[in-house]
Parts: C-alpha cells; sequence; structure tokens
C-alpha cells in the first residue's frame, strides 16, 4: 500500500468549560490512501466537522484547542508548522468545502474573482493565467458557459451551481486532498446525486483524495471507499465499505444501518436507536454508546474498549462486536 | 440598454441604476447640478466674486444683479456660484479624512479585538464624552482658524461615528461563514480584511458618510459663520451668511440665497444618502 496522503494519529480536539477542558475529539485516527474517499459519519456532535477543521488547525472558536497527537500531511506535522507554510497548506494542498455554499461564499465578489484570487494567492501567475485556470476548473465542475459565468456574483448562482462554485474555488489551486464537511446537505436530492458524481469523477480523474464528512449512509454507500465511525467524539469502527455496511461489529453502527428508511420491513416504522447522543458536558464512562446500547453489560461502563484490528483494514472499537461468541469481554 | 450598471469600487458591487427610487435620482441630481456649477463656476459667474463695487451697495436683485448685491456691492449670484466650489471642498475633505481613519481604527479594533479593541473603544468614549462643536473649536482655537485647521479638527473628532459602525460590521462578519472559507484558503488576515470582509462592512458606511456630509457642511458654515473657518474675502456660504446678518431685515438677499444654497446641497446628500441606503438595503 502506498503512503497515506493525509494521516491523523491519536488526535485530540478539547473544548474550555467552566469544569476544565472536555475533550470534543478523543484520540482519533485514520489515514487517508491517495485517490481514496473516506466516509466520516456519525450524528450531529458526533466531533466529525471539528475533527476536519481541526486537520487545517481551523478551529471554529479560540476555546477550542488541539491537545494531542499528530497529524501528518504526505510526512509533514501540520500541528507544529508555521504560519507561512500552514497557508501553502490551506488550499494549497487541502481544499475545504462546506455544507452551505451560499454564505461560504463571498457575497460581494464575483464567482470568477473568488477563483482568481485563490489561484493569484498560491502560484505566482499573471491575471491572465489565472482567468485561463478559473475557466479551466469551472469547466471541471460541470457548469455551463465558463466565460460569462466568471462575472456572476454567487446570489446569481442556483444552489447546486453555488455548490459547484465554492468546489471550483477550493479547487483552483489543485489540492491533494479535499475536505468536504456534508457537500450535499443543503442540496435537493437530485443536485446531492450530481454533486456526489462530481466528487467521483474528480477522484477517478485527478486522483483527489476526499474526505467526506455525512450522516447520511446512503451517501457513504454511493461514493466512498472506507468509512470511519464516529460516536461522542471517538472512531468506534473503521474499515472497507462493503465491510462496514454489510458486516458492521459495532452496534452503533449497525443500529445506523437498521435505521435507513429502506432497512425497515414493509409497514413497519422506521427503527431508531433509543436515547440522545452524548454532549460534551455529559460523556458516558467507559464505551461512549453503551448508554444506548442493547448488547451493552458491566464492562462497558467501566473500561473504554480498545481499537482492536479484526481484519488488517477492520478495526473496531467494542468490548461485545455482534457476531461474536458470548463470554467475557475481549481483553 | 436593459439596465445601466456601473461598478463602485474595488470590491466589485454592482449598482443596477433601473431599481433606484426617486429620492436616488433627485439628490444625484442636486448634486450632479451643484458639482457642475463649481466646476464651471469661472464660466458661469457674472461676476468676479471679490470685486467690490461701490456705487451698486446692497442693491435687491434686478436684472443686471439677479440676486442682488451685498453691502460692499459685490454679485450674491457670482459669490454663490463661487462658495459652491469652498462648500463642496468642505463636504469631500470633511467626510473623507473622519471616513478612512474610522474604517482603519475601526478595522482594526473588530478584527483584532482584545487589547486593540479595547484601547480605541476607550478613545472613542473620551472623543464622544465632549460635546462636538465644542471639541471641534477648541481644536481650531490652539490651531489657529483656517480650512486646515477645519479638517484637521473633522478628522480628530468626526473618525469616531465611521469606526464604530465599521467594528460593528467586522464584529459580526469576522465569524461568518465566507470569512473561514477565506481562511480556509490560506489567506493571511489582512487580505481576509481587506479583500473580504471590508467590502462586506463598508456599505454601511458609505450611507452614512452621504447623511454626514450633511453634518459637515453646517458645521463647515457655522464655523465660517464664527470667523474659525473661511476667511473673507473668499465667497463661503457660511461667511455670506455671517457677513449678511446685520442688513437681514432690510437686505434679506444677502443672507437668503447662500442659505438656500446650504439647504438645497444638504437635501442632495440627505436624499442620496436615503436612496442609496434603500438601494443597497442598508439600515440606518
Amino acid at each position: 500500500m502506498s503512503e497515506p496522503i493525509l494521516s491523523l494519529r491519536e488526535l485530540s480536539v478539547s473544548v474550555e468549560t467552566r469544569e476544565g477542558p472536555r475533550a470534543l475529539v478523543d484520540r482519533v485516527s485514520f489515514d487517508l490512501e491517495p485517490g481514496e474517499i473516506l466516509g466520516l459519519v456519525g450524528e450531529s456532535g458526533s466531533g466529525k466537522s471539528v475533527t476536519c477543521r481541526a486537520l487545517i488547525r481551523l478551529l471554529p472558536s479560540s476555546s477550542l484547542s488541539v491537545t494531542g497527537g499528530s497529524i501528518l500531511s504526505r510526512g509533514e506535522e501540520v500541528l507544529t508548522m508555521d504560519d507561512r507554510r500552514l497557508r501553502r497548506l490551506r488550499g494549497g494542498t487541502i481544499g475545504m468545502i462546506f455544507q452551505n455554499p451560499t454564505s461560504h461564499l463571498d457575497p460581494v465578489m464575483t464567482i470568477g474573482d473568488q477563483i482568481m484570487e485563490s489561484v493569484r494567492f498560491h502560484r505566482s501567475v499573471g491575471k491572465k493565467d489565472a482567468r485561463a485556470r478559473a475557466i479551466e476548473v469551472l469547466t471541471q465542475v460541470g457548469i455551463p458557459d465558463p466565460v460569462h459565468r466568471l462575472t456572476n456574483f454567487p446570489h446569481e448562482f442556483s444552489g447546486g451551481m453555488r455548490q459547484r462554485a465554492m468546489i471550483a474555488v477550493a479547487l483552483a489551486c489543485d489540492p491533494e486532498v479535499l475536505i468536504a464537511d456534508e457537500p450535499t446537505t443543503a442540496l435537493d436530492v437530485t443536485v446531492q446525486a450530481q454533486i456526489l458524481r462530481l466528487l467521483m469523477d474528480l477522484r477517478d480523474r485527478d486522483g483527489l483524495s476526499i474526505i467526506l464528512i455525512t450522516h447520511d449512509l446512503g451517501i457513504v454507500a454511493q461514493s466512498c471507499d472506507g468509512v470511519a465511525v464516529m460516536y461522542g467524539g471517538r472512531i468506534c469502527e473503521r474499515g472497507p465499505m462493503r465491510t462496514i455496511l454489510g458486516d458492521a461489529k459495532h452496534p452503533y453502527t449497525a443500529g445506523l444501518i437498521a435505521c435507513q428508511p429502506g432497512e425497515a420491513p414493509k409497514g413497519q416504522p422506521v427503527r431508531t436507536i433509543p436515547g440522545q447522543p452524548p454532549t460534551v458536558g455529559a460523556m458516558p464512562s467507559g464505551c461512549r454508546f453503551h448508554p444506548r446500547c442493547a448488547n451493552a453489560r458491566a464492562a462497558c461502563s467501566e473500561t473504554q474498549p480498545a481499537m482492536v484490528a479484526l481484519a488488517p483494514d477492520h478495526d473496531l472499537a467494542c468490548h461485545y462486536p455482534l457476531g461474536a461468541s458470548e463470554g467475557g469481554p475481549r481483553a | 440598454m436593459k439596465a445601466a450598471r456601473s461598478t463602485l469600487a474595488r470590491g466589485g458591487w454592482r449598482l443596477s441604476f433601473g431599481g433606484g427610487s426617486l429620492p436616488l435620482y433627485l439628490g444625484m441630481g442636486i448634486l450632479g447640478i451643484w458639482f457642475l456649477v463649481a466646476l464651471l463656476a469661472p464660466v458661469i459667474a457674472p461676476y468676479d466674486p471679490i470685486l467690490q463695487d461701490a456705487t451698486a451697495r446692497i442693491s435687491p436683485p434686478s436684472l443686471e444683479h439677479l440676486f442682488g448685491t451685498d453691502n460692499f456691492g459685490r454679485d450674491i449670484l457670482s459669490r454663490v456660484i463661487w462658495g459652491a466650489r469652498v462648500d463642496l471642498q468642505i463636504c469631500v475633505f470633511g467626510v473623507i479624512f473622519p471616513f478612512l481613519i474610522g474604517t482603519f481604527v475601526g478595522g482594526l479594533a473588530g478584527f483584532f479585538g482584545g487589547w486593540m479593541d479595547n484601547l480605541f473603544m476607550r478613545l472613542i468614549d473620551i472623543v464622544l464624552a465632549f460635546p462636538f462643536l465644542v471639541l471641534m473649536l477648541a481644536i481650531i482655537a490652539i490651531l489657529g482658524p483656517g480650512l486646515g485647521s477645519f479638517y484637521l479638527a473633522m478628522a480628530l473628532v468626526g473618525w469616531v461615528s465611521y469606526a464604530r459602525l465599521i467594528r460593528a460590521q467586522f464584529l459580526v462578519l469576522k465569524n461568518a461563514d465566507f470569512v473561514q472559507a477565506a481562511v480556509s484558503l490560506g489567506y493571511g488576515p489582512i487580505r481576509v480584511m481587506v479583500r473580504h470582509l471590508l467590502p462586506n462592512a463598508i456599505l454601511g458606511s458609505v450611507v452614512f458618510s452621504m447623511s454626514d456630509a450633511v453634518l459637515v457642511l453646517l458645521n463647515g458654515a457655522a464655523i465660517s459663520y464664527l470667523g474659525l473657518g473661511v476667511q473673507p474675502p473668499t465667497a463661503e456660504w457660511g461667511i455670506m451668511i455671517a457677513e449678511g446678518q446685520s442688513f437681514i431685515s432690510t437686505a434679506w438677499w444677502i443672507t437668503a440665497v447662500p442659505g438656500f444654497a446650504i439647504v438645497s446641497l444638504a437635501m442632495g446628500f440627505s436624499l442620496l444618502a436615503d436612496g442609496l441606503g434603500e438601494l443597497l438595503g442598508v439600515k440606518e
């Protein structure tokens, strides 16, 4: 296997509260291989967005801070990078797109200017070359009539077009990694499919590696190669998409899959996982999922399950994985 | 042509002039006329504005002197026309310097916050603690009368409104999603501020500056009236009113004509401010 393009090791992010620091993201590790689409799945508040923002040190508030671990971009440590290098990394190596394209594009700047600004910031090219690149990248993301669209403002675009435009801005400098934070949540279903198709094309054609943050397992099934499932700031299971969706070992993963509307037998209500996801102030002890887990036993509330490899590429953190024989907790 | 479009400033806001309102057009019209008058003063003024004519002192409006003459026999019409140059200059410079200083200071305070914000905000409190005109008069009295002193005093006192406006905008906008997106592209704080925050934040200040121009104009006239601004015999509307006030019961035209000039110019700015605010969706 080739060297991962991005590698997280034991990354922790804490929030400063009145009762002291609390971990929002707790020792999260995963690798992103070149050309891979990695799905980062979890409920709201599971720490998936914070993890990804920490990747380019773009934590949304000053009360959040990275408290441990390491992030390696092609072997280079991101957390200790100086400002100059960090600015090159952001946009140049790692691009980011967001959930709501409307609010993430500068409303008083034309699409063309926004793309050209990024190009000229990261590469020393003239106006002409930047403009050519802007047209190229708009074509790449499937915006018709790009020459004319350059002079449009974001409000003159439709929702799906804005998402394409935001992807174009992020791609303008040819990043190796694209972090897509719920890129399709704000879009209607048909446009969703188009944007996913676009992301997959970019991977197939240009070898882009993508981290796709989502809570929609349907999207994962359509587009991802690998999946990491997050719960309460920790990764509880990770592996190839087919393994995770077809043979989930963690009760939480299995619960998420069972919650899909299509999974319920005809005439039966859609299943849910009982209870609420934990909040920062009230993280359960031991395995964070145990209050909501049907398989939970005494050990689950006492000790945190360690991440173990079930297969070379399938890792799990659970004392009593699904399908395992009865017995005492695994060591 | 569908809708005439013009590009304002580098940020590239497009004002579609098809969508403007009556106050906007009226304001632009009035200001346009005054700018033309100021520009063409040497051509359209019938007399030399400081030429005294002892044979025609305090003569009422007639065909020879459309708006009459003052107590030195100077043609009022010519003086009002030439005065437009001075008064427009007062409006422009009296607004630009506070605008620039205030935007700079307010931007820094709003963006960086912390001690910088505290320092500048306390400074603003100090300036605001004194009545506006009193502080202006004090500064001009120290510097000595003249237009230069007036602009300097204006800049020292007037920047606080702009600083507070921009700071408030920056405080809101610096957490906006598109600013986060700009940071995620690797842009440093200066670029984010100048290229992304400022063009979004400045609309309110532009609209405010138009109504501020009214106050500056009245201040300029008041300062000249008190003898601390423009010095005689230069034609300036405030001075003209000051000079005419002793004849107000016998020769109304000496004060009334420059008075109307001030009112119309102020109204032009005021209407333009209303129209711009409406067009750009800015609430004052």
